[in-house]
């Protein structure tokens, strides 16, 4: 049993004037399914050809079991690639694309014949041994592409966007399926992507980025529930962000009126401007977690009075936009709210929401 | 007819397929009346004689067959066969020249930004816009025996102190390549432009050398190009006798000029007939050729 793990130490990377990567420090251990997750152009990508040899960094390290791995090639890093068009070899059919890596390193033939049997068995792809890629469709050309990096056995898999070109139901069945040979395989799977969905569905931890920087690191449960800023927040779905200034412990005062919260906001002071000497930031809720109160319901603290502005029909639930009267003389506020597909509220209704303090995430920024 | 395109009556997929096809009607007219026609004739006279003063004697017969293997009244020579070998010899070298020179000017052109790209391109273009003969001769005063690139070769003891790169072989060649060379890099340059380089990184990332890296990730993706640019090489170059017949010093007897010979001094078209439709199958059966051993496994 082979251990290993990888240390990116901090790396840095410029594109011209363009700091694409600001210090990054990962750590991965061995077996772990890993995300990183994040907008277009926030790095991931980058970060991933470094890892894989395609880019140098300007600056830091990669290390791999102790051994640092920055100036060596990809051909001699125990690291293999799935790219995101495929890149499959146009003029070879099936199971020689998938032999390729073997072939590279002259392995005997009829061990090269046994391990792409059994690797195109594990993909489900026997019946196209023989197949030329051009007459694949896009999800028989991704199997392809990943049995044939996981055929020469890497320490770890790279993964670049690999279902983002397919459409969406086989998207998730390949997902169900990317999770399965992770775990038969036992190999370390480094995948990129920009969909939040499909890092939650296979990761056992997510590495959010942003404007080139890790701006949180957890399991996929820590960092949709527990948002650290603004940015993670909302790009982990749909979030509304309270504005709120802290009035006592564990207290917030937000445009509709005071928030009891379960933990207490470290922000810091503003120094400036109108709110200079107050700490003010953002308390994230997402919109199923607003409760809509049933009449004989009642709660201590968080209920706040609203109308339902629209409603929108999503399928499985219906989306409110509900509007809450600013007290005093802040603006009122409107808010997306969840509901059961058959609990219905009309336009103009007036509800109670509450929102419990377990739910209400403070985030840094 | 242009309202109706304008109506849209045109652009519809099932409309271009029933009628637009009346729109090639013109084009085939062309080929039909001009290419094949004459063609059959061509292979049909290759089977006629000579009369007498240059007229035609309709009497087949595979006489000029036998004549071009080498057979005459005087018993057989080799001399046809070592010209048409000559020409098939001439062509492929030039060929194999111009695919070599050409893929990495094709690389170092696509590796420019675009107007500096439009520029090599026309620098590439602008010699070919000459007339064959007055560049041939250029080349003619260029390789004499006084002028520089003949002191380098001296230099190098290349060749002895009498003697000059024109004419001979060299000069055939450089006059080949440089003249069919614009017409190999283009379709190179095209497919270099549209290279997924992502099949070279997953060549090098599954442990590939430069060499197989350079076979399975370049080449295998610009076949198309290659045998587009073979196929522009090598048809031209065999029939091209002018370069050699300048730059060879009368010495290099190629297939196009016997051929001009029979249509010309000789006036024996029947037998010019033959040797253009050798040519023609020689030229076919090249590319098939080609196409089997080079293409067998890209395309």
């Amino acid at each position: 049993m082979k251990s290993f793990d990888l240390q990116v130490k901090n790396v840095s990377k410029s594109f011209g004037e363009k700091a694409v990567l600001k210090g990054i420090d990962v750590f991965i251990k061995d077996g772990q399914f890993v995300t990183l997750l994040g907008p277009s152009g926030c790095g991931k990508t980058t970060l991933l050809r470094i890892i894989a040899g395609f880019e140098k960094a300007d600056a830091g390290e990669v290390i791999l079991s102790g051994e640092v791995i920055s100036n060596k090639s990809p051909a001699h890093r125990p690291i293999n690639t799935v790219f995101q068009s495929y890149a499959l070899f146009p003029h070879l059919n099936v199971f020689n694309n998938i032999a390729f890596g073997l072939k590279s390193h002259k392995v005997p033939k009829d061990e090269i014949e046994k391990r792409v049997n059994a690797m195109m068995e594990m993909v489900n792809i026997t019946d196209l041994k023989n197949e030329m890629p051009a007459t694949l469709s896009g999800g028989q050309k991704q199997r392809v592409a990943l049995a044939r990096a996981l055929v020469n056995e890497p320490d770890i898999l790279l993964l670049d966007e690999p279902l983002s070109a397919l459409d969406a139901n086989l998207r998730k069945k390949l997902q169900v399926e990317l999770k399965e040979v992770q775990k038969k395989t036992d190999t370390t799977f480094i995948m990129v992507t920009h969909d939040q969905d499909e890092a939650i569905a296979v990761s056992d931890r997510v590495l959010v980025m942003y404007q080139g920087a890790i701006v949180q690191d957890g399991t996929p449960e820590d960092v949709y529930e527990h948002p650290v800023n603004r940015f993670v927040a909302t790009f982990m779905g749909e979030c509304n962000i309270l504005e709120s200034e802290r009035i006592a412990d564990k207290l917030a005062k937000v445009a509709f009126g005071e928030l009891v919260l379960e933990k207490d906001p470290q922000w810091a002071a503003t120094t400036e401007g109108a709110n200079a000497g107050k700490c003010c930031g953002g308390i994230a809720i997402r919109m199923e977690d607003i409760h809509v109160c049933t009449p004989n319901e009642s709660f201590e603290n968080n209920v706040f009075d609203a109308r339902i502005l629209e409603r929108i029909f999503r399928g499985d639930y219906w989306e409110l936009i509900a509007e809450l009267p600013g007290v005093g003389n802040a603006e009122s506020l409107k808010l997306r709210v969840m509901t059961d597909p058959d609990e219905i509220y009309n336009p103009g209704d007036n509800v109670k929401l509450y929102m419990e303090p377990q739910y209400l995430q403070v985030l840094d920024d | 007819m242009q309202t109706e395109v304008f109506e849209g009556k045109l652009t519809t997929r099932a409309r271009m397929r029933k009628f637009g096809v009346l729109l090639t009607g013109p084009g085939m007219l062309w080929l039909i009346v001009f290419l094949l026609l004459p063609t059959i004739f061509l292979m049909v006279l290759a089977f006629a004689q000579r009369g007498s003063y240059g007229s035609i004697n309709w009497d087949f017969s595979f006489e000029n067959l036998k004549r071009l293997v080498g057979f005459s009244s005087f018993g057989w020579s080799p001399d046809n066969l070592l010209i048409l070998w000559r020409s098939l010899k001439i062509a492929v070298v030039t060929t194999v020249l111009c695919i070599a020179f050409g893929l990495p000017m094709a690389f170092w052109i696509a590796n420019h930004g675009k107007s500096m790209r439009a520029f090599l391109f026309a620098l590439i273009m602008v010699p070919s816009c000459t007339n064959l003969v007055i560049r041939t001769s250029a080349w003619m005063t260029l390789l004499g025996p006084d002028m520089f690139p003949a002191d380098i070769a001296r230099f190098f003891g290349i060749i002895g102190a009498g003697d000059s790169l024109y004419p001979g072989s060299f000069a055939v060649y450089i006059g080949m390549v440089s003249s069919m060379l614009p017409f190999a890099v283009l379709p190179l340059y095209t497919s270099v432009e549209r290279l997924d380089w992502g099949i070279v990184e997953a060549s090098r990332d599954l442990y590939a050398g430069p060499i197989r890296t350079f076979y399975h990730g370049i080449l295998s993706q610009m076949m198309p190009g290659i045998i587009a640019s073979v196929i522009l090489t090598l048809v031209p170059s065999l029939g091209m006798y002018v370069i050699s017949d300048l730059l060879g010093g009368g010495k290099y007897m190629l297939i196009g000029n016997l051929i001009q010979q029979q249509f010309g001094a000789a006036m024996d078209w029947p037998f010019g007939a033959m040797l253009g439709s050798v040519l023609i199958i020689c030229s076919v059966v090249s590319l098939i050729i080609f196409q089997r051993v080079g293409g067998k496994n890209f395309v």
